[in-house]
């Protein structure tokens, strides 16, 4: 945000504007900016994932809009969301149903407020930046409830009732690998864990010690669960819950749940190349390179990476089922998790 | 407890194991045919719309008996005896004058019978599987109207509705 209003004071008579507009402004401004960016983002991760989940299924994809690989063919859909009619059912929980969109993309979406997408490029840099995330992040079960309950719907419900089992149970363990870098670092804020791997490959938090190492797998198996995707994705499971507790949806409210997923999953990747992945910084140390990728750029590209991992698993495993998936998050990834925090601690302390 | 580890080495073993799938049909060539640009080569004896060369047409009528769906509609009427003689390319004299020769393409059920009783091989089955249309009656292709005018339609000229 700082970089923001610097920008901001080239607007001529910015001084003289009232204190109330000066204060507010970065802010709607940087909002604007994220929203912008997300939205782009999302548009080509989702046509990316039809891509991906075509050629591992041997078939092409989209190829006809737009020209080249069917790259409009997203923006196309999300144009034909827009003209849809906003049906609401009618016994539905009004307030409720039309609000649960936006409390889910809310998650997601405030959540980016404290991710540093380089070395200035950050909207604030809050000192407990990583539990703010974990915290603003688990709003979206609000919202995912809200939206089952509101539709007055038996597979709605039970989608809501799953992710809101799912999520929390997935919560722990993810926290718990969020901490084995947390105790290096030393700090909660975002930007001093990207400074603290700063100088290349080798530095990064993920080739640092095998235990964080293990701490990113973990990680990255229970953000799955928390942005509800494949094997993890019983709450919307196609083949029992018709579409889960987006069910009654359509038009421009389905298209918001949409977005609020491929937002998590933006979010859950950029955390993961935050703690893990070095952030902004550079992949080869600038003693053997110089450094030429903005930051920025190089940040999305480790997103870019993570995003296909997570796509790339979807296409590969099976849904699990509901005992197997609180097996795995309470016996499994909680444990590991847990003797990981131990290790990493003792690490900090005696070596 | 030894189980427990043993579950889940199995279990990382297998998810790899699948990825590793994935990921080799991830470039594997696609078996995908973007069809209105790209379009099988049809086999060379494949069965799709009739075409009759009317000038070889000898007005028997075989085809019309053959037909299980009774797609073929035929109406002939005799040459008079001061006309000339005229033969099917295989040397067939042809005796009728086909007035009309109508077949009704959304009924035909592709057997092919009808070709194989044509006596001068003048009924045939083209590859051109591409003919969908708005009206039903669309589907019904005439072919012998123009030789009610001329006696001698001129030549590979089919009126296609």
């Amino acid at each position: 945000m700082e970089s923001i209003a610097r920008l901001l004071q080239f607007i001529p008579r910015y001084d003289a504007l009232p204190g109330i507009v000066r204060a507010l402004l970065p802010v709607l401004v940087s909002c604007v900016v994220i929203f912008a960016a997300l939205a782009i983002a999302v548009l080509f991760a989702v046509w990316l994932e039809r891509k991906v989940s075509a050629h591992i299924q041997d078939r092409l994809g989209p190829m006809y809009v737009g020209g080249w690989h069917g790259w409009a063919q997203t923006l196309a859909d999300a144009l034909k969301l827009l003209l849809k009619e906003d049906i609401v059912p009618a016994s539905a929980d009004r307030l409720l149903y039309k609000m649960a969109p936006f409390i889910v993309f809310l998650g997601a979406f405030a959540a980016f407020v404290v991710v540093p997408f380089g070395a200035s490029s950050f909207v604030s840099d809050l000192n407990i930046g990583v539990l703010y995330i974990v915290a603003v992040g688990s709003l979206s079960v609000i919202g995912i409830i809200m939206a089952g309950w509101a539709s007055n719907n038996k597979y709605s419900l039970y989608g809501g009732m799953r992710a809101a089992a799912q999520i929390i149970s997935y919560e722990i363990p993810s926290t718990i690998a969020i901490m084995t870098v947390i105790i290096p670092v030393g700090s909660l804020s975002m930007v001093d864990i990207v400074n603290a791997q700063k100088g290349g490959i080798q530095h990064w938090f993920l080739f640092r010690n095998p235990f964080i190492f293990l701490a990113f797998i973990v990680y990255f198996i229970a953000s799955l669960a928390e942005v509800n995707r494949t094997p993890f994705d019983i709450p919307e499971a196609e083949s029992e819950l018709v579409a889960g507790y987006h069910t009654e949806y359509s038009g421009m409210r389905f298209a918001f749940f949409f977005l609020a997923e491929y937002a998590n999953m933006f979010l859950v990747a950029s955390v993961a190349t935050t703690l893990f992945l070095g952030g902004w910084t550079q992949i080869i140390p600038a003693s053997i390179v110089p450094q030429l990728v903005p930051g920025p750029i190089l940040f999305f590209l480790k997103v870019l990476v993570i995003i296909f991992l997570q796509m790339w698993l979807r296409w590969s495993l099976p849904r699990l089922r509901v005992d197997q998936l609180m097996y795995l998050s309470w016996k499994v990834l909680l444990p590991i998790s847990l003797v990981l925090v131990l290790s990493v601690g003792w690490l900090a302390v005696y070596w | 407890m030894l189980n427990y580890f043993k579950n889940l080495g199995l279990g990382s073993v297998t998810v790899l194991k699948s990825m590793g799938v994935a990921w080799r049909h991830l470039f594997t060539r696609s078996v995908t045919l973007q069809y209105p640009t790209e379009k099988w080569t049809m086999p060379e004896r494949s069965r799709a719309r009739l075409f009759n060369k009317i000038e070889d047409c000898i007005g028997c009528g075989q085809c019309v008996r053959a037909c299980p769906t009774n797609c073929i509609t035929i109406k002939t009427e005799k040459r008079g005896k001061d006309e000339p003689e005229i033969f099917a390319s295989d040397g067939t004299a042809i005796k009728l004058r086909t007035l009309t020769y109508d077949i009704d393409m959304a009924l035909c059920c592709y057997c092919g019978l009808c070709t194989f009783s044509c006596p001068t091989h003048c009924l045939t089955m083209t590859g051109e599987y591409e003919y969908s249309v708005y009206d039903k009656d669309e589907h019904i292709y005439h072919f012998a109207e123009d030789k009610l005018a001329t006696s001698k339609a001129p030549k590979e000229k089919v009126e296609i509705a």
